[in-house]
């Protein structure tokens, strides 16, 4: 149906833990990202769910050739990106593009709107002044925001205004990916809805595809075509955001339905408050990473690392509970 | 009628610059009531006064700001006019307060222990014995794993829903009478901030206790709160029961704030979003603050401040619509 613009193969980070300060050995290891694999098809958008240290992060860090993986691969337009030589990387680079959380700490407090925007121009590409300043116009009209902006300091704009700014600049290369790293969390509830419905805008305008990252599950539910639930840098469930709003089947994604808040005093939840804690990564639990925590664990869960299976329509769960009797 | 255990009468709480020629009405004429075991949240933006109203009941306001007018009785009591020794038996043992970020509110040079135990010396003059077995109570009471274990180790060493349950545990320890709760769960986790929301409840339930939630959060009020007071821009707009809020909004801003919110249920095409910014509480517009981005806003609205209008039971808005 739609092209795969990005494909991640058992993908693994792990994180040295040394002991030690001059004579440095590893005494353990953080297996931040463990064997996960998705695709993000053109103009389509990708949503991560998860707790903190589920391994979101990172793997977004491994997306924009921050870390380098472990083991496994990342295939953009069908190509290693390991492999790249230095001007593809630089091509690459220019295609994949981040929107941060804090739009607060993301833009430079001493350049003027109009710089941040056309800094990826001036770098990446040689462009006469006159051509860069009209993009730049282009780019702040784009987003909504007045044209007339670019002579201001970031100081000079509310959170909501600053967040346009830092999306304008991560459209300034014409990417085809934008990661988006828990876009709207530090933002008002009134300027929430504004960006999340600028971001959709954009996505049809120009065709991009989006890689979002969140823990409010309805604002990711809103916002993305495929969902994918991560605990402890494993995949425990994925599917459509349909599929999931509808049908969640790990015990996992039915305690964050449970846990997310209702819209009305009157809704009725099937209540699913797990106990305790997300384990440390450093030792994660033997079997299925869930299971101390999990309601319906049964012996195997603790023995036996489930697998992540197909159900129907393109739904993927790795839990016990649904696997064929055998 | 019974008296409300905490009443707040046309409370005005500004900031004034060095010279006085700066003045920022943060908080503009608030009044509300609150009876023994009622949980308030109060909804609003960042810069809406939600704070500031909560520290001024607390009276822990910081230097630039005046309580400038207005009354705040608890149980039976103007806490505006008690001396400053007065109100340092209130606070901790009547009304305590929980903050947002629980490794700012913990110190990190004592166990928590020991500062579980301060509020229990200071207020209820326990020691020894007596009071070690209290703080192994309070632990026990939200939930924390081997009380006597936790109780000799610093903050440092425990997760972030862990830290926030001992802030409890101290907010609880003298029995109060009223909870403040600043945004407490917007620091944890979606699982934990469901086992934190259940934990309240359940302190509530047990000790009769009355809550203020403070939040930008309509799903926290949805959840916890029996009533709900809407904040924008240092003017409460909107108070009502928390079925009313939610069936019936009265204000166009609280309309538009229920709107903005996307459903876990089933998919909105476009959420509603409101336009422009809230506005800069030392320049108000003339008029209803909110009338610049009210898209029912008529001319009379960015002349004239509304006052406040009785839509339903027990349910005000302050909006030119709903004169009669």
């Amino acid at each position: 149906m739609s092209d795969t613009l990005l494909e991640v193969r058992d993908l693994k980070k792990h994180f040295p833990v040394m002991k030690g300060i001059i004579f440095q050995k590893p005494i353990g290891w953080v297996k931040a990202v463990d064997g996960v694999s998705y695709t993000i098809n053109a103009g389509e958008t990708l949503g991560l769910v998860g707790e903190s240290g589920c391994g979101k992060t990172t793997t977004s860090k491994l997306i924009l050739l921050l870390e380098r993986p472990t083991s496994g691969s990342i295939l953009f337009r069908g190509r290693d990106i390991q492999t790249l030589q230095s001007t593809e990387t630089k091509t690459y680079r220019r295609g994949v593009q981040a929107v941060f959380q804090d739009p607060f700490s993301s833009l430079n407090p001493r350049i003027r709107v109009g710089d941040i925007i056309a800094e990826p121009l001036v770098v990446n590409e040689a462009l006469p002044k006159a051509e860069v300043k009209e993009r730049v116009q282009e780019l702040l009209r784009l987003v909504g925001l007045n044209p007339s902006a670019v002579n201001l300091f970031p100081h000079e704009f509310s959170g909501g205004q600053r967040q346009r700014i830092a999306i304008a600049r991560a459209l300034s290369l014409n990417p085809s990916l934008i990661v988006l790293d828990e876009p709207v969390s530090a933002l008002d509830v009134s300027i929430r809805a504004q960006i999340m419905n600028l971001l959709l805008d954009l996505q049809q305008q120009l065709g991009l595809s989006y890689l979002l990252i969140a823990h409010d599950l309805a604002a990711v539910l809103h916002l993305s075509t495929n969902i994918v639930v991560m605990y402890l840098g494993k995949i425990v469930e994925m599917g459509t955001s349909d599929e999931l709003r509808h049908k969640p089947l790990h015990p996992y994604t039915q305690a964050l339905f449970s846990a997310a808040l209702p819209a009305h005093p009157d809704e009725q939840r099937e209540e699913i408050i797990i106990t305790g804690e997300v384990p440390s990564p450093l030792n994660p639990p033997s079997g299925c990473r869930f299971h101390p925590r999990c309601p319906f664990a049964m012996p195997a869960c603790s023995e036996v690392e489930p697998v992540l299976r197909s159900t129907a329509n393109g739904h993927q769960v790795a839990c016990h509970l649904y696997n064929e009797p055998s | 009628m019974a008296q409300p255990l905490l009443e707040l009468k046309q409370l005005r709480t500004y900031f004034v610059s060095a010279k006085g020629t700066r003045v920022v009405k943060a908080v503009d004429g608030v009044s509300f009531t609150l009876d023994e075991g009622e949980t308030l949240g109060v909804v609003g933006e960042s810069g809406s006064g939600k704070t500031v109203t909560s520290l001024s009941i607390l009276r822990l306001l910081p230097a630039a700001a005046r309580i400038v007018g207005g009354e705040i009785w608890f149980a039976g009591e103007n806490l505006l006019t008690k001396s400053e020794r007065e109100m340092q038996h209130v606070r901790g043992s009547q009304i305590t307060m929980i903050l947002q970020d629980p490794l700012m509110s913990l110190n990190p040079l004592f166990t928590i222990g020991e500062q579980i135990a301060e509020p229990l010396r200071i207020h209820r003059g326990m020691h020894g014995s007596g009071l070690a077995e209290r703080v192994k109570d309070l632990l026990r009471n939200v939930r924390i794993p081997s009380p006597e274990v936790r109780m000799r180790e610093y903050p440092h060493q425990m997760s972030g829903g862990m830290r926030q349950r001992i802030v409890g545990a101290i907010c609880i320890s003298c029995e109060p009478r009223l909870l403040i709760a600043d945004e407490p769960t917007t620091s944890l986790d979606v699982t934990i901030q469901a086992q934190y929301l259940q934990l309240l409840k359940d302190i509530q339930k047990r000790s009769g206790l009355a809550m203020i939630f403070i939040t930008h959060n309509i799903g926290i009020v949805a959840k916890m709160c029996d009533k709900v007071a809407v904040m924008y821009a240092g003017k409460l707009v909107e108070r009502a029961p928390v079925r009313e809020i939610f069936n019936k909004p009265a204000h166009p801003y609280t309309e538009a704030l229920l709107n903005a919110m996307p459903k876990l249920t089933d998919k909105t095409e476009r959420l509603w979003s409101i336009e422009g910014q809230p506005p800069d509480l030392a320049n108000l517009p003339p008029g209803c603050p909110f009338s610049p981005r009210c898209p029912k806003a008529e001319e009379r609205c960015h002349r004239e401040v509304p006052p406040e209008f009785q839509v339903g039971e027990n349910h005000y808005t302050r909006c030119w619509l709903w004169e009669r």
